[in-house]
């Protein structure tokens, strides 16, 4: 064990693993076809994983052959053409995530904040029940009101509002038509913050109380007291419970789908309608009549798969490092 | 959750005893046939399966509106048992499929130009318009060209939002087909096909999406099949002819547009009807078809699709009208027959 | 005097902006819930559970199909995915040592990652494609492969907390290994199993993305596992982007029973582990 991580000391403490290495129980068939059968299914899960990367570097073959890297930089997608390019909606992913972010992240602080160290104690278990419920609500309901409330209410209340005050930006252009990037992005907002409010509540809360103590016994308020005790450790996890919310927005996709606008391009003003790598798919993958149409949609979903494979990896690291296993986070 | 799995199966199986009960002429297992493709026709075939199952309850035809591309892409990858497309498949598409497919033309709808501005109705709209508004030279319901065309109508001052197909859509093949004839700037642009690069405006899936995005943006103007603006009581306009007629799209101007081309329909049955002479005929319609392969692989479920799409082209022709598509013209069901002729499964002929 | 009232403004203030955080974060959410209560329960009737969806524009009609197809997809990947993810989480906590473990563990969490419309991806290329038919079968795949890191994790996480006294005892009266760990080890921690199954069959019963290709949809009835099926997701979504009210009041009213049933399990899950906490 040259390099120790969580995982490696985690597998250290599991009792019942070294249990079994130290009775060294002779095997009878019955104990040799469960095992076998165990690790069987155990193999299923990382060749579920594996199988997955395989299958859409396969299904996106010819479409990397055929445009290599540019894929990544070419803004056209232009099916009649064959043009496919893939910066539209690596625009549109990473900016309506953004976009979710900064709205997200400073309310779910201070929501986390707020149920781990302020709260009465009798609101904490209810507030964070509800929270988590909140988390619960599937990607399509969240679509369902985005069409019919959130996309009017913006339409006709925020994005003139908006128009008059900050017309003069390029952010603030163009028609006020509700679906957008910006109602993606307020509704990947919406649907992120449970997820950031509960793990960097449940960061929060693992900080040992005696580092509170110790900070109002020297004089702190309670505020001082989060700033200087439970923030700096709950930090890496909090980062980490940010990151997992970025991995959601990400990948999500009905909800984003049904309110974004599906265009792909490049546009400055966030009333403009944009496109996800997950929306195009959802909207194209099933229509597209050529093979390099469907190759080109592949590849855009490698994409959307490697980038949210590499973020969980580097998520769960930082929230694996104040001692907790991270729940699943998964758009949809 | 085994015992909701069984639950559930003995739910079915209940609820289909009591749905099913066949009329003593038809009996024998059920057989579900799945297509998919156009939703341009959805309202039609969604009649017609509703109508035909009540005339032989074994038969299941199972069509999902998922875009005439979908429908090309799924019936070649052999998902579906049928597929359905309003621009009939190109010689490529063709060459793509594993073996012979035949076009059968179902019925006539026409393609309108939907819009919604409350209280303004009777909009008329010139081709060099329409393509001028796509391209997006015209943003703005108080250009002087709409206002030129439209001398009587008050037009409001906002923003006009163009509203396109997102998916692979026969709908826009058609539309583009029409554009690209009319307009030269529109053909060197961005030319037509079912699923092209609008220059402005915002993408919605199927016709469905598109119609439910203008009824929810005022303002809006987007393209979509006639029953569609029609049941979902939006606006749409009259578009000016060859003939320089402003005409409404309706059941009649769409049958004045297929009996323009009637006599030039090729051997395959593939055929265009975009921009036909004529004064009475509507300029942006066409024949929508069902995709079937000339030898079916199961003859059970060819035999079903071949009776269906015969009881289609003949009874189910009288359904048209109602839901806004116009029946085959007389002279082409006759043909048609003759295709589904040849229709057959090892060998042997399904009709 | 100075610095401490400042210290004491900002206090106050940094308090009232988490209790405003909290507050704001609130609204969108109730507004959420109480739309779908509000016009669920309007489009709610006898026939919505009941009857097959009417033609186009024809109005009545239910999502029947929907409610039983979800019901089956979820059923099918239980059945798949459960007794998998359950072996591969005993496997993990009992026999998981060395190498191989760890990327079984890193596989489990990374995957429960990974946007669901990859897996519907992954799935259509090798199941929809190869059957050459859109089934129930494709869509139960994919929501297995989506509740798999969970009932894996779960299992694993909940047999680590069983004492290995219990263990001993079982050996120590001649059992063997196998039976120890299916009789004793995993009777155990199977209501805290069941919970995290339960979370896991909630979270894949709102799955939209997945099934938009691999189960597709069906106007009809389907008990078979080769043929498309309906399910209130999806039906959600195809409903939400139409241009006609009564598929509008359906849509509302299929949130409703979709958010009712995966908060009911979501709740009882919870419930269910608050009850074992007490009572230990």
């Amino acid at each position: 064990m040259q390099r120790p991580n969580a995982l490696d000391l985690r597998r250290a403490l599991t009792p019942s693993a070294s249990f079994w290495a130290w009775t060294g129980t002779e095997a009878n068939l019955g104990d040799r076809l469960f095992h076998g059968a165990a690790a069987l299914c155990a193999f299923g899960v990382v060749a579920a994983l594996a199988g997955m990367g395989v299958e859409m570097i396969r299904a996106s073959l010819s479409s990397i052959e055929r445009f290599g890297l540019g894929f990544v930089t070419e803004v056209t997608w232009d099916p009649v053409r064959e043009l496919f390019g893939a910066a539209p909606f690596i625009f549109g992913t990473i900016v309506s995530s953004l976009l979710a972010l900064a709205i997200a992240v400073p309310v779910a602080v201070g929501v986390a904040i707020f149920l781990a160290e302020l709260a009465p104690a009798w609101l904490r278990t209810p507030a964070s029940f509800v929270v988590e419920l909140l988390a619960a609500i599937p990607s399509v309901v969240y679509g369902l009101w985005g069409v019919f409330v959130l996309a009017p209410w913006l339409r006709d209340t925020v994005q003139p509002a908006l128009a008059a005050a900050l017309g003069f930006l390029p952010f603030f252009g163009g028609p006020a038509r509700g679906f957008g990037m910006l109602a993606g992005g307020l509704i990947l907002a919406i649907m992120i913050l449970p997820t950031i409010a509960s793990v960097s509540r449940d960061v929060m809360v693992a900080v040992p109380t005696s580092y509170r103590e110790a900070a109002l016994a020297l004089g702190a308020t309670r505020f001082e007291t989060v700033q200087v005790a439970v923030l700096p450790h709950a930090k890496a996890g909090i980062v980490g419970a940010v990151i997992l919310g970025l991995g959601r927005a990400l990948g999500e996709t009905m909800a984003v789908t049904m309110v974004i606008g599906n265009r792909a391009e490049i546009s400055a003003s966030l009333f403009a309608p944009a496109a996800t790598l997950a929306s195009v798919i959802a909207n194209e993958y099933a229509e597209a009549t050529s093979d390099l149409y469907l190759a080109a949609l592949s590849e855009l979903g490698l994409m959307l798969f490697a980038v949210t494979l590499i973020l969980n990896i580097g998520a769960r690291l930082l929230v694996g490092k104040v001692g907790r296993a991270a729940p699943g986070v998964r758009g949809g | 959750m085994h015992k909701s799995v069984r639950l559930s199966l003995v739910v079915i199986a209940v609820s289909m005893g009591c749905r099913s009960s066949p009329p003593a002429t038809v009996s024998g297992a059920p057989i579900s046939l799945q297509g998919a493709g156009a939703t341009f026709p959805y309202p039609l075939y969604s009649k017609w399966v509703a109508e035909y199952q009540k005339r032989d309850p074994r038969v299941r035809i199972n069509y999902q509106s998922i875009g005439s591309g979908g429908g090309i892409r799924q019936i070649t990858e052999r998902t579906v048992d049928f597929g359905a497309s309003d621009a009939p498949m190109n010689d490529d598409e063709l060459g793509r499929a594993p073996a012979k497919l035949i076009h059968v033309p179902t019925a006539l709808g026409a393609v309108v130009v939907t819009y919604n501005l409350p209280g303004v109705s009777g909009l008329k709209l010139s081709a060099e318009l329409i393509a001028a508004v796509f391209l997006g030279e015209i943003s703005s319901w108080a250009d002087p060209m709409i206002a030129a065309a439209n001398p009587g109508l008050k037009l409001p001052a906002g923003p006009l939002m163009v509203t396109y197909r997102s998916d692979g859509s026969g709908t826009t093949a058609v539309f583009t087909e029409y554009l690209a004839k009319v307009s030269p700037a529109w053909k060197e642009k961005v030319g037509s096909g079912k699923s092209v690069k609008f220059p402005v405006g915002l993408g919605a899936k199927g016709n469905e999406g598109v119609a439910g995005q203008i009824k929810a943006t005022p303002g809006s103007l987007g393209y979509v099949e006639l029953a569609y603006a029609k049941q979902a009581g939006l606006a749409f306009a009259l578009v000016q002819n060859r003939a320089k007629a402003f005409v409404a799209p309706s059941v009649d101007s769409v049958k004045a547009a297929a009996a323009a081309v009637a006599d030039t329909i090729p051997d395959d049955l593939r055929v265009s009807i975009v921009d036909p002479p004529g004064a009475d005929a509507y300029p942006i319609a066409s024949f929508t078809y069902i995709l079937a392969y000339a030898a079916q692989p199961d003859a059970v479920k060819g035999k079903a699709l071949a009776q269906f799409l015969w009881w289609a082209i003949h009874d189910g022709q009288l359904l048209a009208p109602g839901l806004d598509y116009a029946p085959l013209p007389a002279a082409l069901a006759l043909r048609i027959e003759a295709k589904l002729k040849l229709l057959e499964a090892n060998g042997a002929p399904l009709l | 005097m100075d610095a401490y009232r400042r210290r004491k403004v900002i206090d106050v203030g940094a308090r009232a902006a988490c209790v405003a955080a909290t507050l704001l974060a609130v609204v969108p959410l109730v507004s959420v819930l109480a739309y779908v209560v509000v016009r669920g329960a309007a489009g709610l009737s006898w026939s919505f559970f009941t009857a097959l969806p009417q033609p186009v524009g024809e109005a009545g009609g239910g999502v029947a199909n929907a409610i039983l197809g979800s019901l089956q997809l979820v059923g099918i990947a239980c059945v798949l995915g459960v007794p998998v993810g359950v072996l591969a989480g005993i496997y993990l906590a009992e026999y998981g040592r060395g190498r191989f473990a760890t990327a079984v563990r890193y596989a489990a969490d990374v995957m429960s990652g990974i946007p669901s419309i990859a897996v519907g991806i992954f799935v259509y290329t090798l199941l929809v494609l190869s059957m050459r038919h859109f089934s129930a079968l494709a869509g139960g795949v994919a929501l297995a492969v989506l509740m798999l890191p969970t009932v894996t994790r779960t299992t694993e996480e909940l047999l680590k907390l069983v004492p290995d006294s219990l263990r001993e005892a079982g050996l120590a009266l001649g059992v063997p290994r196998w039976r120890v760990v299916l009789k004793v080890v995993l009777r155990t921690g199977a209501p805290g199993i069941a919970t995290g199954i339960m979370l896991a069959v909630a979270r894949a019963a709102g799955e939209t993305a997945p099934l938009l290709f691999t189960a597709f949809n069906n106007r009809f009835w389907s008990a078979s596992l080769v043929e498309p099926i309906a399910s209130l997701p999806v039906q959600i979504f195809t409903y939400a982007v139409s241009p006609y009210e009564e598929w509008h009041r359906q849509a509302w009213a299929a949130a409703l029973v979709l958010v009712v049933l995966v908060l009911l399990m979501n709740a009882g899950a919870r419930v269910l582990t608050r009850a074992r906490g007490r009572s230990r």
